[in-house]
């Protein structure tokens, strides 16, 4: 029985390592008042460049800071589309997923070709925690990325609530107006935002094609990005019920990958259902606590308006 | 003016003839492909494209030409395509995923002079009156039973995992065959199934091979192109690992037993005999063990290679 538990509750903190990089990613991004849907292309580009980057040389590290290279600059594509260009930010994150998906595909077959598989970041066990009975398995047990997945969401909740910048991000998301009119620079925050979410994004893929799956292909992340901006809403906008929303999808995806296992006697389709149903019905049971989205979110912003 | 504009028609005609000149002396047979994956995905529609390669090496580039369209896993946007190249007037278009059937039936009959063809399937849609469809499929089953029989022989514990995409097409004959043929090797042997819903949900099959070697399993196979995160536990695990549908081998040479390889060339080359004696369609296709079409790759270095070579190098001591 323990270790069953065990099994379910590690695979459902790996399932859910690449959400939460991605999803915090886009909720700060969305604090500010922008919306970005290309999260999912991002997350391939940096999966790519990552992976080709360890194949290449052999350096984790260096891979992970190629991703975050790669994932800056795409949001900073992002971010002059959306807040510079003033564009539909819906429409205009869709086309960044075609992009991301795109060019990821064509530089794997170019300068990649066959799919093959890297080593990429062990298991790194914490010392003295690893070893308590059951908890220490499950938690301690795991890759540098997914400390640094669930490691962020206190960091972000506590920069986005008890810091200035923070402050700064949501006024920016809830009243431009007022944060301009006290010289907040608004540009310049959705362009912070942006790019830290793009870098989280690139991140995200790399947490995939360097730690946990340590392979690339085309279209590796088979829409994750796009489960992760859903996650942004069902998380009202803050990044402790962003963990919860994720931690709950992948515990029943690993709960289902289990049963069909065992043979339990239930038809996949059902069981294959079960994380999105589950996830929607927690998501009404919580509409009565609603928070309103960012009263900015998805309107570019021009001074005099 | 009239200078101007007699010599810009003179100068139109004149390409229009040039480009006839180089369409009619190319006699090539020119086939259109459109898959619902990439062409390396070491699974389905790699199968495919090796496959053309291999005829267009076989009887030379002037003979044969063959354009592809991949990652077409929008039945919509196949569709498309499909009519393009028809229009563009190929000579046979394969539209190689059992998605793109219902397309076929609705386009078919607008090219008259085009041959078609899908698969995996039985249906040519000739009894709709659809003569120029063809249908191809592969009999993965026996390939899967041969796995399987080796599988159980292979197999320590006794339990077996399968990761298996939808429960559709070959991707189901290859399950069925496998899990028969570990059953008739050994009867009390167990063999748990997953669907993961998808042909490409990497992180979804690496997750069910870790819980199947959790309940148990130490040998693991699977179909689609998504069982490359399965190989990559498989390999960090030391559990052995069958593959289908295209010889896996290269991802995890230190576990992957056998592979059931699909040759489309059996397939291909009576059809376009066929289609160049004038018959567009009508007919089923199948690759079977004994046409050839499909082949047990065995990868020896798992099984013997390495064994013979740490004997040599004296990493194993044989207690006698």
């Amino acid at each position: 029985m323990e270790a069953i538990i065990i099994g379910i509750v590690k695979s459902a903190i790996r399932l859910a390592t690449p959400y939460l990089y991605a999803s915090i990613g886009e909720t700060i991004g969305q604090l500010s008042g922008v919306l970005n849907l290309g999260v999912d292309g991002v997350m391939l580009m940096g999966a790519f460049s990552a992976f080709y980057t360890v194949l290449k040389t052999g350096n984790l590290w260096l891979g992970l800071l190629v991703a975050i290279v790669v994932g800056a600059i795409f949001g900073l594509l992002i971010a002059f589309i959306n807040v510079t260009l003033k564009a539909e930010q819906g429409i205009s994150g869709i086309g960044v997923y075609i992009f991301g998906l795109g060019l990821s595909s064509l530089l794997f077959r170019t300068m990649v070709g066959t799919v093959q598989t890297v080593s990429g970041f062990p298991p790194l066990s914490v010392p003295w925690l690893s070893t308590i009975p059951v908890m220490g398995k499950i938690f301690f047990q795991q890759n540098i990325l997914v400390y640094g997945a669930f490691a962020l969401v206190p960091v972000s909740w506590f920069v986005l609530n008890k810091t200035p910048l923070g402050l700064s991000i949501r006024a920016v998301g809830q009243h431009p107006e007022a944060a301009d009119s006290l010289g907040v620079n608004i540009v310049r925050i959705r362009y912070f935002t942006v790019i830290l979410g793009g870098i989280l994004s690139g991140i995200a893929g790399a947490s995939l094609s360097i730690a946990l799956l340590n392979v690339f292909q085309q279209n590796l992340t088979n829409g994750m990005g796009f489960i992760a901006v859903a996650l942004v809403y069902f998380g009202a906008w803050r990044p402790k019920t962003v963990l919860i929303g994720a931690l709950l999808f992948s515990t029943v995806n690993a709960i289902q990958i289990w049963i069909q296992v065992k043979g339990i006697n239930v038809p996949s389709d059902f069981t294959l259902m079960l994380p999105y149903i589950v996830t929607i019905v927690v998501l009404a049971a919580m509409a009565k606590r609603r928070i309103h989205p960012p009263t900015a979110l998805n309107k570019p912003f021009e001074r005099g308006e | 003016m009239k200078l101007k504009k007699n010599i810009i028609i003179l100068i139109m005609i004149s390409i229009l003839v040039l480009s006839l000149g180089f369409g009619a002396s190319a006699k090539a047979f020119r086939v259109a492909v459109i898959m619902p994956s990439s062409i390396s995905d070491m699974a389905f529609s790699q199968s495919m494209y090796e496959a053309l390669v291999t005829i267009q090496e076989e009887v030379g580039k002037e003979n044969f030409e063959f354009v592809y369209s991949e990652n077409m896993f929008v039945v919509a946007d196949a569709a498309a395509a499909v009519r393009d190249y028809a229009s563009e007037g190929y000579d046979l278009v394969i539209a190689h995923g059992s998605q793109y059937g219902s397309s076929l039936m609705e386009i078919a009959p607008d090219f008259p002079n085009t041959s078609f063809t899908w698969g995996t399937s039985v249906n040519t849609f000739s009894d709709q009156g659809i003569t120029n469809i063809f249908a191809y499929e592969a009999r993965s089953e026996e390939g899967g039973y041969v796995c399987g029989v080796l599988a159980a022989k292979l197999s320590q514990t006794g339990i077996i995992g399968v990761i298996g995409p939808i429960e559709t097409g070959d991707a189901k004959l290859y399950v069925d065959g496998f899990k028969a043929g570990v059953l008739a090797t050994k009867p009390d042997g167990q063999v748990n199934v997953n669907w993961t819903g998808s042909f490409s949900d990497v992180a979804l099959a690496s997750e069910a091979a870790q819980t199947h070697i959790n309940v148990g399993a130490d040998v693991l196979t699977g179909t689609a192109q998504m069982v490359v995160g399965a190989i990559g536990v498989a390999r960090q695990r030391g559990v052995l690992w069958f593959g289908t549908q295209a010889n896996q081998t290269s991802l995890a040479p230190e576990v992957v037993v056998a592979n059931q390889v699909y040759d489309w060339t059996v397939v291909l080359r009576p059809m376009i005999q066929l289609i160049k004696e004038g018959k567009m369609g009508g007919t089923t296709y199948a690759l079977t063990l004994a046409n050839g079409g499909l082949k047990i790759v065995v990868n020896q270095e798992v099984l013997v290679e390495k064994t013979i070579q740490d004997i040599i190098e004296g990493k194993i001591n044989i207690e006698l």
